[in-house]
C-alpha cells in the first residue's frame, strides 16, 4: 500500500515525514481494524434491540456470552475447541478469495475428509503402529478434502461453471456419500442409534495439548494460517495468485498460469478443510457419522469474511466465532432463548460487515492527509 | 408383487413426487429468474424459502388459515429481497456475499422463530383430486395436486409472456443487461433491481409456504435441502428462460422423486445416491452448458456469476 506517496517534493526535515508517513499509515492502516469492528459493534446495537422488543435483557445476553465464550478457562477450551476446525474451513474460503473464487462448500471437503481419514484407518488400525497411521490418515484427508474442491477449481478453469454454485453443489454430494457409506458398507453394527463407521482405535486418537483439553488441531490451524499468510503475502506464488484474483484477464495476459493457480489453491484450500475432518473424527468423535456435519464449513465462510480473507487475522476471529457458539447452550438454558440466538446474531454479524464494506475509502479519517493538513 | 405393477407404483410414485417436488423449484426459480433478469443475483433465496416455510407454518396454525400463511410467507420473502435490493446498491458491496449473508440470517431467524412450532400441527393446503375417478390408488394419490403448482404454471406463462411483450418486461431486460443503457432510457437501476428483488424474494417465500403447508407438509429445521441453492443453478440451466425453469423444475423435481419412489416399493439400498441425484445432475448440466469463452449465451449481461 503505497499511500503516502502524495507526489509531496523531497522533505527537507526527514524525522517529521518519516512521523507524518507514520500517521498516514496508521490512519489508512487502521481502517481495516475499525469499520469491522464499527460493523459489530453496530451489530451488537441491532441485536440488542432485537431482544429488547422480544422483551429479553440484552445485557444479560451479551454477558452470559461472555462468561460461555471466555469467562472460564472452562469456557475458552470449549470455544478453542470450536475454533479450531473453524480455522481450517475458513481458510478453504479465503485462499480461493484470494484468487477471486467465492467457494462455500468447505463443509463437504470437511465431511469427506472426516470419512476418508476414518475408512483409512478402519482395515489398517492393527497393521500399522500409530506413528505411521495417524499421518496416513490426515494425508488421506487432506487429499480427499483437496481433491474434491480442486474439481471445483478444474470446472472453473476447464468450462466456466461457477464456482460458487459448483462447490456447494458437491458439497451435498459429499454429504450424500457419506450417509450412504455410513449407513451401509461402512456401518458399525454396534452403532444402533447413530450410524457410524466402527472407532478408528483408541490408540490413533489425536491427544490433548499438555495442560489443556484442547486438541492438537487447533495448534495445526494456527501453523497452517501462518504458512498460508506467508504464502500469500511473501512468495510469488501468492502474489500471482492476487494478480489472478484481482483481473484474472490481466493475469493470463501478464503469462501468469492461472488455470494452474485457480486449481492449485482450491486444492491446497479443501485439503485445510479436509484436515479439519481429520481432527473431528481423531480428536474428538473417534468414528465418521452425521456429527460431521456440524456448520462448521458454513461458519467458515463468515470467519474468511470477516477476516477479510487474511489467514492472520482467521485465527483472532475463529476463536471469537467458536466462543459465540459455545455460548450458545448457556444462553439457552439461562434465557429460555432458542440455541439458534447465538446463529443469528452471528449472521447479522456478517450482514452488517459486508454492508460496512461500502464504507472503505469514504471516510476522511483514514485518508491520506492533504498537505494543508500535514502542516 | 408382480413385476409390472411395481413398476406402475414407482412411476406413479415418480409422477406424483415430481409435481410435489418441484412446486417449491418452480416458485424459487422464476423469483430467482426474476431477480437475474435484472442484472442481479440473490444467493439468499435458500433463507429467503426456509424464512418463508417457517412463516407459514406458524401462521397457519395461528390464524388457521393456510392461504393467509402463504400470503404472509411471500411477505416475509419480500423483505428479505428488498433488504438484498436495498444493500446491493451500496457502492463496493457484493451481491453474491451479501445473497450468502442473508441466507445465513434468513436461516438464523426461522430456526429462531420457529423452535415453538416444530411439535404442534398447523392446517396445512388443500389440494386438488385429479385422478379420483380412475379407482386406481396409486394413480389418484400421485395425484392430488395443490393448485400453487397450477399457481406455477400460469406464473411461469405470464412471465414468459410479460419479459417479452410488456414496457416493463423491456425496461427489466435492458437493466439486465445494460446498466448504461437503462440509465439513458432515464430508468433508475437501482429501483428497477430493488423491486425485482422483492418480487423475487415473495416468490421464494411462497415457494417455502408449500414445503412446509403442502409437502413434507411440517416445519422442521431440516425442511429445504438445498432448494433455495439449487434453483440458482437451475436458472443457469434454464438460461433465464421463465418457461425453461418451468420444465427444469419439473425435471429436478423427477430426479428428486427416484428415491422415496424406489423407496416405495422396498428397494432403499443407494436411498442416499437417489437423494443426491438432483445435485449431480445440476452439476453434470453446469458443466455441460458453461463455456469458458465469454457469458453464456442469453445470459443477462450485467450478471456477474457468468462473468
Amino acid at each position: 500500500m503505497t499511500d503516502t506517496a502524495q507526489g509531496s517534493p523531497a522533505p527537507t526535515t526527514l524525522p517529521l515525514a518519516a512521523r507524518s508517513d507514520f500517521v498516514d499509515r496508521l490512519r489508512s492502516g487502521s481502517e481495516y481494524v475499525v469499520i469491522p469492528l464499527i460493523a459489530v459493534a453496530i451489530s451488537a446495537v441491532l441485536f440488542s434491540m432485537f431482544l429488547l422488543v422480544l422483551g429479553k435483557d440484552p445485557v444479560e445476553f451479551f454477558s452470559l456470552l461472555w462468561r460461555g465464550g471466555f469467562g472460564t478457562a472452562f469456557s475458552w477450551q470449549n470455544s478453542l475447541l470450536r475454533a479450531a476446525p473453524l480455522i481450517l474451513t475458513a481458510l478453504c474460503v479465503a485462499l480461493p478469495a484470494r484468487a477471486g473464487l467465492v467457494i462455500i462448500g468447505g463443509e463437504g471437503a470437511l465431511v469427506l475428509g472426516g470419512l476418508f481419514a476414518a475408512m483409512i484407518a478402519l482395515p489398517l488400525k492393527n497393521a500399522l503402529p500409530p506413528v505411521v497411521l495417524m499421518p496416513l490418515m490426515a494425508i488421506m484427508a487432506m487429499a480427499a478434502g483437496g481433491f474434491w474442491i480442486g474439481l471445483v477449481g478444474i470446472m472453473r478453469h476447464a468450462r466456466g461453471v461457477n464456482e460458487t454454485i459448483a462447490s456447494l453443489l458437491m458439497s451435498y454430494i459429499a454429504i450424500a456419500i457419506m450417509n450412504f457409506l455410513v449407513e451401509g458398507p461402512l456401518r458399525d453394527p454396534a452403532s444402533a442409534n447413530k450410524p457410524s463407521t466402527g472407532p478408528i482405535g483408541e490408540g490413533n486418537m489425536v491427544t490433548a495439548i499438555p495442560g489443556t483439553d484442547v486438541h492438537w488441531g487447533l495448534a495445526a490451524g494456527i501453523i497452517l494460517a501462518v504458512i498460508l499468510w506467508i504464502v500469500i503475502d511473501r512468495t510469488t506464488y501468492g502474489f500471482a495468485l492476487r494478480v489472478t484474483g484481482g483481473n484474472a484477464r490481466a493475469a493470463k495476459a501478464q503469462g501468469l498460469p492461472v488455470g494452474t493457480l485457480m486449481v492449485s489453491c482450491c486444492a491446497i484450500a479443501g485439503a485445510c478443510a479436509g484436515l479439519a475432518g481429520y481432527f473431528e473424527v481423531a480428536a474428538i468423535h473417534g468414528k465418521a457419522n452425521a456429527s460431521l456435519i456440524a456448520g462448521y464449513g458454513f461458519t467458515g465462510i463468515l470467519v474468511a469474511f470477516l477476516a477479510r480473507h487474511n489467514p492472520i487475522v482467521i485465527v483472532p476471529v475463529a476463536i471469537l466465532f467458536g466462543g459465540i457458539a459455545a455460548a450458545g447452550g448457556l444462553i439457552q438454558r439461562r434465557m429460555g432463548l432458542p440455541d439458534a440466538s447465538v446463529l443469528l446474531f452471528q449472521s447479522l454479524i456478517f450482514v452488517v460487515l459486508l454492508i460496512s464494506e461500502t464504507l472503505y475509502g469514504r471516510l476522511r479519517i483514514f485518508q491520506p492527509r492533504t498537505e494543508a493538513e500535514r502542516t | 408383487m408382480s413385476e409390472n405393477a411395481a413398476l406402475l407404483t414407482v412411476l406413479f410414485a415418480m409422477i406424483g413426487g415430481a409435481i410435489r417436488v418441484s412446486t417449491p423449484f418452480i416458485f424459487v426459480s422464476l423469483g430467482e429468474c426474476l431477480t437475474e433478469k435484472s442484472g442481479r443475483i440473490n444467493l439468499g433465496l435458500e433463507g429467503t424459502l426456509v424464512f418463508g416455510a417457517m412463516a407459514a407454518y406458524a401462521i397457519s396454525f395461528l390464524s388457521g388459515s393456510p392461504w393467509l400463511g402463504v400470503f404472509v410467507a411471500g411477505c416475509c420473502g419480500a423483505l428479505l429481497g428488498a433488504v438484498h435490493g436495498w444493500v446491493c446498491k451500496l457502492p463496493r458491496v457484493n451481491d453474491v456475499a451479501i445473497g450468502i449473508a442473508l441466507m445465513t440470517f434468513g436461516l438464523g431467524l426461522a430456526f429462531f422463530f420457529g423452535k415453538p412450532y416444530i411439535q404442534p400441527a398447523a392446517p396445512r393446503l388443500p389440494s386438488i383430486p385429479l385422478a379420483d375417478w380412475t379407482g386406481n390408488a396409486s394413480l389418484a394419490t400421485a395425484l392430488k395436486v395443490n393448485p400453487l403448482f397450477f399457481v406455477g404454471i400460469a406464473l411461469a406463462v405470464f412471465l414468459s409472456w410479460a419479459f417479452r411483450n410488456t414496457r416493463t418486461g423491456l425496461i427489466l431486460r435492458t437493466t439486465g443487461d445494460s446498466a448504461a443503457a437503462a440509465r439513458a432510457m432515464g430508468v433508475s437501476v437501482d429501483r428497477v433491481r430493488l423491486l425485482a428483488t422483492t418480487a423475487g424474494g415473495f416468490l421464494a417465500g411462497v415457494g417455502g409456504s408449500f414445503l412446509s403447508l403442502y409437502y413434507p407438509g411440517s416445519w422442521s429445521e431440516g425442511l429445504s435441502s438445498g432448494q433455495g441453492l439449487m434453483a440458482v443453478a437451475l436458472v443457469i440451466f434454464a438460461r433465464w428462460d421463465p418457461m425453461r425453469c418451468l420444465f427444469a423444475s419439473m425435471m429436478f423435481g423427477a430426479a428428486g422423486a427416484i428415491g422415496p419412489a424406489l423407496q416405495s416399493i422396498g428397494i432403499t439400498q443407494g436411498y442416499y445416491f437417489f437423494n443426491a441425484a438432483p445435485y449431480v445432475v445440476t452439476l453434470f448440466i453446469m458443466i455441460a452448458s458453461s463455456s469458458t469463452k465469454g457469458a453464456l449465451a442469453s445470459a443477462p449481461g450485467e450478471l456477474a456469476v457468468t462473468r
